[in-house]
């Protein structure tokens, strides 16, 4: 019975592939976890179709045609089922396709592999071949980072879509799109994490070697095969990519502290070199997906923050990746097709770019106990203060919310904002003391001071509801530091030295008296 | 280099190997390395194509970004998307679709067929190749381009050529009318290759022309395609050593 519906949904190379009694109880016990787990997005039959499929952008897999983004194999070529197997068990990072490893037994997820080839007649009779990549040279050492540069800059002109600094703003960026007409953007090379094929050397000399079929990034295999660059100058360019983000991937703190700085001494703006130094805390941001319009994959996946008070004032410097100065009508095209990929079913979409928008969020009430308005934009009981910014116009002010949405600007906030190439610097400043604490809190200094984000990119139609979010975070105001808090530690530090030392030494007579009763037996 | 793209169904399931096998070098493994087989006649079909109505502007393309493109164009460049000229249409791909004795076979010429990309335009636009046959790719311009295949009886590829004066070589492994070829660098870069298991196509020239030549005796369905305006087919019959004609006539969509 199965046979014959597997059939009927398959391909003509499937149901030769069946003929084989193994092949087809492989694809059999595929068939079944592939319609269970994958085809909620994938579709049933592949072809990347599935009920969440347009709600997600960029959308899934279509199985279909057989092109596949992360593969050893040359471009055009199909993957091998390792790369298949290596892509179901870690995801793609950057979209919503999760890692599976701890869902999927490896027999169960070989099955699904197996079922998922037979959504292709090009996978019959088919062993790809994967390239040989070398293994990736020592360092990088400074001049290996400068070749790298060079080659990305002048040589490879990787700049023409992934932009100067790497953020995937490069001229040619607006006109993107991949195999099925859908806009496409190029990764922003500054967030390793989010690559899709993952984010070590290795792996960014892969993509380069191999592209990432179905979508505009070609390969540069034939690049070595000329002579234009050598192959060190590839793992160079590699190299030099991967240089673009963090050593280590950042890892959110909950608290953020405003570093107390002299009267008169706050940067006078985004820009100012006295944020350097002040430490940064990274707030990691997630599709808002609880009220409708839900949106599962925002435009903005992280926020810095840094901060600075004087006793007075409270200064916050944002800082983001946006590839768009929205709204931007070089992009107007990019942003009709995209709307016109997704689906309406959770609300309309917007007809036209608004501005990029950010909301810093704070309780109007500090709560006195662990209970917080609700993170989204508070409600009815406990409201929230938001300070709002949106470049066009380049306004900030503060007001309160029940909710999502239910923002109202109130009085002007000082800000200043600059925009270079694909990142926003967004500095924001306010009193401690709140003139209507109706409309926000007093800022007290030595607590933790609830603050939470939200984040919109208005070139893809993001605003106040359809945006990025962050969890509760808190900002603490540095104290003036007192002097017990130097001598404390000095005490403390003498009373265990001398607490062990006594330790110890009745440690060691004990011992001496045990080893003479041992040496006694 | 030489390397087979991709096998479609047909040939996968008749040889049981398949899309982006690499072929070695020197045309060994399918690809004959000798020139094409000797025809299978001397007759010919040829025509005109001809366009009547209103000729369509085609787009200006802004290449502030690519100064170096922008140079080879004075006055301004255009995307060729249709030419014509004296109410004749260029750029027409115009192949025997169907008619040729069922077990006919022919090999693809050791020669390859040649793609240029000069000030950010493809040369030619629109051309035939036939399976297994290279696609010599240049790059004629300073710059980077991407060049990509997206066939959908093929397998495509994806390959970029940053410097003047590189090349690269592919190959189709079906049949397939057309298959587009597109720069994601510069959006505004088209090309069409036809790709075809016998050697019976042509290109309208800038006069509208194209001849096909070689066939046996017989009665061809023979298609035009062009690129905004579609297909059109006519039934031809050429007697042996003769000629026919087959003239086509495209207008702009009502």
């Amino acid at each position: 019975m199965s046979r014959w519906s597997l059939a009927g949904t398959a391909t003509l190379a499937a149901a030769i592939l069946l003929a084989s009694p193994l092949a087809a109880q492989d694809t059999a016990r595929g068939r079944v976890l592939y319609q269970q787990w994958c085809a909620g997005c994938h579709g049933e039959t592949g072809a990347g179709d599935g009920e969440a499929a347009h709600y997600m952008w960029p959308h899934p897999r279509d199985f279909t045609r057989a092109l596949f983004q992360i593969r050893t194999t040359e471009s055009g070529d199909l993957p091998t089922d390792d790369d298949l197997r290596r892509v179901i068990d870690v995801g793609m990072p950057g979209t919503a396709m999760p890692a599976w490893r701890s869902k999927f037994r490896p027999a169960d997820r070989d099955a699904i592999v197996a079922y998922l080839k037979t959504f292709s007649r090009f996978f019959a009779g088919q062993t790809p071949t994967p390239l040989e990549f070398g293994s990736a040279p020592g360092g990088p050492s400074d001049e290996d980072l400068a070749e790298g540069r060079r080659v990305f800059v002048d040589e490879l002109e990787c700049v023409k879509c992934h932009g100067q600094r790497g953020r995937g703003d490069g001229p040619s960026a607006p006109t993107l799109s991949d195999d099925w007409d859908v806009p496409i953007r190029p990764a922003d090379l500054t967030m390793n994490w989010t690559f899709n094929g993952g984010g070590t050397v290795e792996d960014i000399y892969r993509r380069l070697r191999t592209g990432l079929d179905g979508t505009p990034m070609p390969s540069f295999s034939d690049v070595l095969a000329s002579n234009v660059i050598t192959d060190a100058q590839l793992w160079q360019a590699a190299q030099y990519v991967r240089s673009l983000s963090p050593a280590d991937p950042p890892r959110p703190r909950d608290v953020v502290r405003a570093a107390l700085v002299p009267a008169g001494g706050l940067p006078a703006g985004p820009e100012d070199s006295a944020w350097a130094a002040v430490e940064e805390y990274y707030i990691p941001l997630v599709g808002q997906v609880v009220k409708r319009p839900r949106w599962f994959t925002p435009s903005v996946a992280a926020l810095w923050v840094k901060a600075a008070h004087d006793g007075e004032r409270l200064v916050l410097r944002l800082r983001w990746d946006d590839r768009t100065e929205s709204p931007d009508p070089e992009w107007d095209e990019f942003f009709q097709l995209t709307m016109a990929a997704l689906t309406d079913a959770d609300g309309a979409l917007p007809s036209a770019q608004g501005p990029d928008r950010v909301a810093v969020q704070f309780p109007v009430r500090l709560p006195e106990g662990p209970e917080l308005p609700f993170f989204l934009g508070g409600d009815a009981q406990r409201k929230t203060s938001d300070i709002v910014w949106t470049s066009a116009p380049d306004a900030a002010s503060v007001g309160t919310a029940t909710g999502l949405g239910t923002w109202a600007p109130g009085g002007a906030v000082e800000h200043a904002a600059a925009f270079l190439d694909g990142e926003w610097l967004l500095q924001i400043e306010r009193p401690l003391a709140s003139s209507d604490t109706t409309v926000m809190p007093d800022l007290p200094e030595g607590l933790p001071i609830p603050m939470a984000f939200q984040v919109a990119d208005g070139s893809l139609g993001e605003g106040a509801v359809r945006g990025a979010v962050s969890a509760w975070y808190a900002v603490y105001l540095d104290v003036p530091t007192p002097a017990r808090v130097y001598v404390q530690p000095i005490v403390a530090g003498l009373l265990t030295a001398g607490l062990g030392l006594i330790v110890v030494i009745r440690a060691q007579r004990r011992g001496r008296a045990k080893g003479d009763t041992v040496e006694g037996v | 280099m030489k390397r087979v793209v991709s096998i479609g169904v047909v040939v996968a399931l008749a040889a049981g190997c398949g899309g982006g096998e690499k072929a070695p070098a020197g045309g060994e493994g399918g690809a004959p390395a000798a020139a094409a087989a000797a025809p299978l006649g001397n007759a010919s079909i040829s025509g005109t194509i001809a366009f009547t109505g209103a000729v369509p502007p085609n787009p200006t393309i802004d290449m502030s970004e690519e100064p170096a493109c922008a140079a080879k164009h004075a006055g301004g460049a255009t995307d060729p998307v249709v030419v014509v000229s004296d109410g004749k249409l260029a750029n027409v791909f115009v192949y025997v679709k169907s008619g040729l004795p069922a077990d006919a076979s022919f090999q693809a010429p050791a020669t390859p067929v040649e793609i240029d990309q000069q000030g950010c335009l493809y040369h030619p636009r629109v051309l035939g190749l036939m399976v297994g046959q290279d696609l010599l790719i240049k790059n004629g311009d300073p710059l980077l381009h991407n060049i990509k295949a997206v066939p959908t009886e093929n397998r495509g590829f994806n390959i970029s050529q940053p410097s003047e004066g590189m090349t690269s070589t592919r190959s189709f492994s079906t049949p397939e009318v057309m298959v587009p070829i597109e720069c994601n660098v510069h959006g505004w870069m088209h090309a069409w290759v036809g790709v075809r298991p016998d050697p019976y196509f042509a290109v309208s020239a800038e006069d509208g022309t194209f001849t096909i030549t070689g066939l046996p005796a017989g009665t061809y369905e023979v298609e035009a395609w062009h690129e905004t305006f579609g297909t059109k087919t006519m039934t031809v019959t050429v007697p042996a050593d003769g000629q026919a004609t087959a003239d086509f006539s495209f207008s702009p969509a009502a």
